[in-house]
C-alpha cells in the first residue's frame, strides 16, 4: 500500500508542483494519474521512488515512511519504467534485465533463468533478443525490455511513467493490452502516469486527475466518465466519451423508463385499450394493481392478446413468465448478446424484482444516436 | 636517403625508442591523471570549469617556451621532457573525459537512478563504459600531439626523433633530417592506428551500432 498523506513539493519556496495531496493507493491496484503537463503526475510520481523528496508530508509504502528507508533500497525494491526507456545501450538485453538482481548479488543461475522467464513474459523470444543490444530494437521493443527489466528484482510496486506515449499508436494498444495481461498474472501495485484520458480509462483499476498539483477526483473509470466531480472533470474526460468506450454502456443507459405497466388481475379489454392509447407493442405485468412497487411478474405482447382475443382473461394468466432479465449494471455488450441469442424484441430490467426499466430496439437506437457527437453528424 | 637509414638503422630505432618512450610516459601519466579527474568534476560544474580553464591555459603555452619554462623546475633531458608533455596531454584527455560523461543520454541515468544504483556505480558501470569511444578520442589526441611536441625535446637533451631533424638541419644532412621527419610522422600515424583498434576493442558492441 501506498500512502502519501499532505505531501507538498514546491520549488524555490514558491512553485507548488504538488499542493497538500492525499492520495492511497491500494495493494495490487493500477492506478493512473492524469492529467495536462504540469499538473505534477509525474512529480507525484518521483516522491514515491525519492527521486523527488517532499517539501512536507509523508510519503508511506506499506505503513513505513520512506523517509526511514535508504533511497537505494527502496528504488531496488520499486520497478522503473520511464518513456525514454533508458536502457544501457553498452549492455545486451539480457545483461540490462539482470543488472539489479547482480547489483543485490543473486545467483547467476538464477537471474540468468529469471531473465529468460521475462522475456518470455514480455512477449519477446529469449533465445532471439538475450544477446543483442538495445539500439538493434525497435522503439516498442526496448519498451517491452523496459518493462521487464522493472519486474527483475520482482518488486511489488511498479512506477511507469508515460511509457507508452512515444510509441506509434498501434505499439502502444499492444503495449497496453500486455501490460493488463501482465498485471492479471502478476497483481503488482502499479503507478502510471500518462496525459492520455483514454489510455487511463483504459487500463486504470482507478484514477488520479490532477490539475495544478491536486487530485481533483480519484476514482474508477466507470464512476468518473457517468459522475465526473466537476466541469473540468468533464471537460478533460471528454462528452463524447461514451461513443469512444461504448462498452462502458449498460443496461440502465439503453433503457426506457417510461415503459408501461399492467396488474395481473387486469382484464384483455384493458390491455388492449391501454396499448392502443399509448401506442407500445408490450405491457409490464406487475403485481398489485400497477402501483409502485412494480414486482414484475410476466409480460404481455401483441401475440399472447391476439391468441386469445375475446376470451375473458386476466393478464396473469395470459403472461409470459419465462423471462430473460437483466441487471441495470449490464454492460451493453451482454445485453446485445442475450438479444442476439434468445432473439429477443424486448429485455426487462430488473433491480431486486422490481422493473426499472425496459430495453427495446428503439431504446438501444436512440442512446447511442445520442453519443454520437454532432460534429461527426451529417 | 635509403642508404642513410640502411647505414644508420640501429640509431633512427633507438631514436625512435626514446621517442615512444617521452610520448608514452607523459601521456600515461596523464591517463592516470586526466581520466579521474574528468569523472570527478562531473559533480560539480564551477569546479569543471575552473579546472578545463588551467588546462586550456596549459595547453596555449608555445611549447618550446613550457620546455624554457620548465628548465628551473625539473632541470632538462627526459624529466623535463615528459613533465612538459604531461602537461599538454591532461586538456584533451580531462576535457573528453568530462564530455564523454556528460553527454550520456539523461534518460539512461535517470533509469539507473531509478532502480536503485548509487552514483558510483553509475558512474563506472554505465557513464564510463558509455563514454569509452569519447575518452579514447582524447587519449588519441594527446598520443599524436605528444608525439609531434616530442620532436622538439632534443632542445633541452631529451633524445628523441628530433635530434636527427636538428642534426640533420645543421649538418645539411638531409637524408638524415629526413629520415627523422618522416619516421616521427608514420611513428604517429601507426600509433593512432594501433589506438583506434584498442577504442574499438574497449567499445561496447552496443554503443558501436547506432
Amino acid at each position: 500500500m501506498i500512502k502519501l498523506k499532505q505531501v507538498c513539493k514546491t520549488y524555490n519556496n514558491k512553485d507548488m508542483i504538488v499542493n497538500n495531496l492525499d492520495l492511497h493507493i491500494e495493494d495490487r491496484e493500477l492506478v493512473v494519474l492524469v492529467g495536462e503537463s504540469g499538473c505534477g503526475k509525474t512529480t507525484t510520481m518521483k516522491l514515491i521512488n525519492r527521486l523527488i523528496e517532499a517539501t512536507s508530508g509523508t510519503v508511506e509504502v506499506n505503513g513505513q515512511d520512506i523517509k526511514s528507508i535508504k533511497a537505494i533500497e527502496l528504488r531496488r525494491n520499486i520497478g522503473y519504467v520511464i518513456q525514454k526507456v533508458g536502457l544501457f545501450p553498452h549492455l545486451t538485453v539480457g545483461q540490462n534485465i539482470g543488472i539489479v538482481p547482480r547489483l543485490e548479488k543473486k545467483d547467476a543461475k538464477l537471474i540468468a533463468q529469471r531473465t529468460v522467464e521475462l522475456l518470455d513474459m514480455v512477449d519477446l523470444k529469449h533465445e532471439d533478443y538475450l544477446d543483442r543490444y538495445p539500439n538493434e530494437l525497435s522503439g516498442g521493443q526496448q519498451q517491452r525490455v523496459g518493462v521487464a527489466r522493472a519486474l527483475a528484482n520482482d518488486p511489488d510496486i511498479i512506477l511507469m511513467d508515460e511509457p507508452f506515449s512515444a510509441c506509434d499508436p498501434i505499439t502502444r494498444e499492444q503495449l497496453q493490452n500486455e501490460l493488463l495481461k501482465l498485471q492479471e498474472e502478476l497483481h503488482k501495485t502499479i503507478v502510471f502516469v500518462t496525459h492520455d484520458i483514454d489510455e487511463a480509462i483504459k487500463i486504470g483499476d482507478r484514477i488520479a486527475v490532477m490539475l495544478d498539483g491536486k487530485i481533483v477526483q480519484y476514482d474508477t473509470p466507470e464512476n468518473l466518465l457517468k459522475n465526473p466531480a466537476n466541469d473540468f472533470i468533464e471537460r478533460f474526460v471528454g462528452q463524447d466519451r461514451l461513443w469512444k468506450t461504448p462498452d462502458m454502456l449498460t443496461a440502465r443507459d439503453i433503457m426506457n423508463k417510461d415503459y408501461v405497466r399492467i396488474g395481473m388481475n387486469r382484464s384483455l379489454a384493458h390491455a388492449v385499450e391501454l396499448m392502443r392509447e399509448k401506442n407500445c407493442e408490450v405491457l409490464v405485468v406487475v403485481s398489485g394493481s400497477g402501483n409502485y412497487p412494480d414486482y414484475i411478474e410476466g409480460m404481455v405482447g401483441r401475440r399472447q392478446i391476439n391468441k386469445d382475443y375475446g376470451h375473458d382473461i386476466r393478464m396473469k394468466d395470459i403472461m409470459r413468465t419465462d423471462l430473460v432479465t437483466v441487471q441495470p449494471d449490464t454492460l451493453l455488450n451482454k445485453v446485445l448478446q442475450l438479444r442476439e441469442k434468445h432473439k429477443l424484441r424486448f429485455i426487462p430490467v430488473v433491480e431486486e424484482g422490481v422493473a426499472v426499466g425496459i430495453i427495446t430496439e428503439p431504446s438501444i437506437l436512440s442512446v447511442l444516436t445520442e453519443i454520437i457527437p454532432e460534429s461527426e453528424g451529417f | 636517403m635509403i642508404e642513410y637509414i640502411s647505414g644508420n638503422w640501429e640509431q633512427i630505432l633507438s631514436r625512435a625508442g626514446e621517442h615512444v618512450y617521452l610520448a608514452f610516459t607523459a601521456v600515461g601519466l596523464a591517463c592516470l591523471v586526466g581520466i579521474p579527474v574528468g569523472l570527478l568534476i562531473n559533480r560539480n560544474k564551477r569546479i569543471a570549469n575552473a579546472v578545463m580553464g588551467v588546462a586550456n591555459i596549459l595547453q596555449t603555452v608555445p611549447s618550446l617556451a613550457m620546455f624554457a619554462l620548465l628548465i628551473p623546475l625539473v632541470g632538462i633531458r627526459d624529466k623535463n621532457a615528459i613533465v612538459a608533455l604531461f602537461l599538454y596531454a591532461l586538456l584533451p584527455i580531462i576535457k573528453n573525459t568530462y564530455i564523454g560523461i556528460n553527454n550520456v543520454e539523461p534518460s539512461v541515468i535517470e533509469a539507473a537512478k531509478g532502480m536503485g544504483m548509487s552514483r558510483m556505480q553509475i558512474l563506472y558501470m554505465v557513464q564510463t563504459p558509455l563514454a569509452v569511444p569519447v575518452i579514447m578520442g582524447g587519449v588519441r589526441i594527446a598520443t599524436v600531439t605528444g608525439i609531434g611536441i616530442a620532436t622538439i625535446a632534443t632542445l633541452i637533451g631529451a633524445g628523441g626523433l628530433g635530434t636527427l631533424i636538428y642534426q640533420g638541419i645543421g649538418m645539411m644532412n638531409y637524408p638524415m633530417m629526413l629520415s627523422g621527419a618522416i619516421v616521427a610522422a608514420l611513428l604517429a600515424l601507426l600509433i593512432d592506428f594501433i589506438l583506434e583498434l584498442l577504442e574499438k576493442k574497449m567499445t561496447s558492441r552496443g554503443i558501436a551500432i547506432k
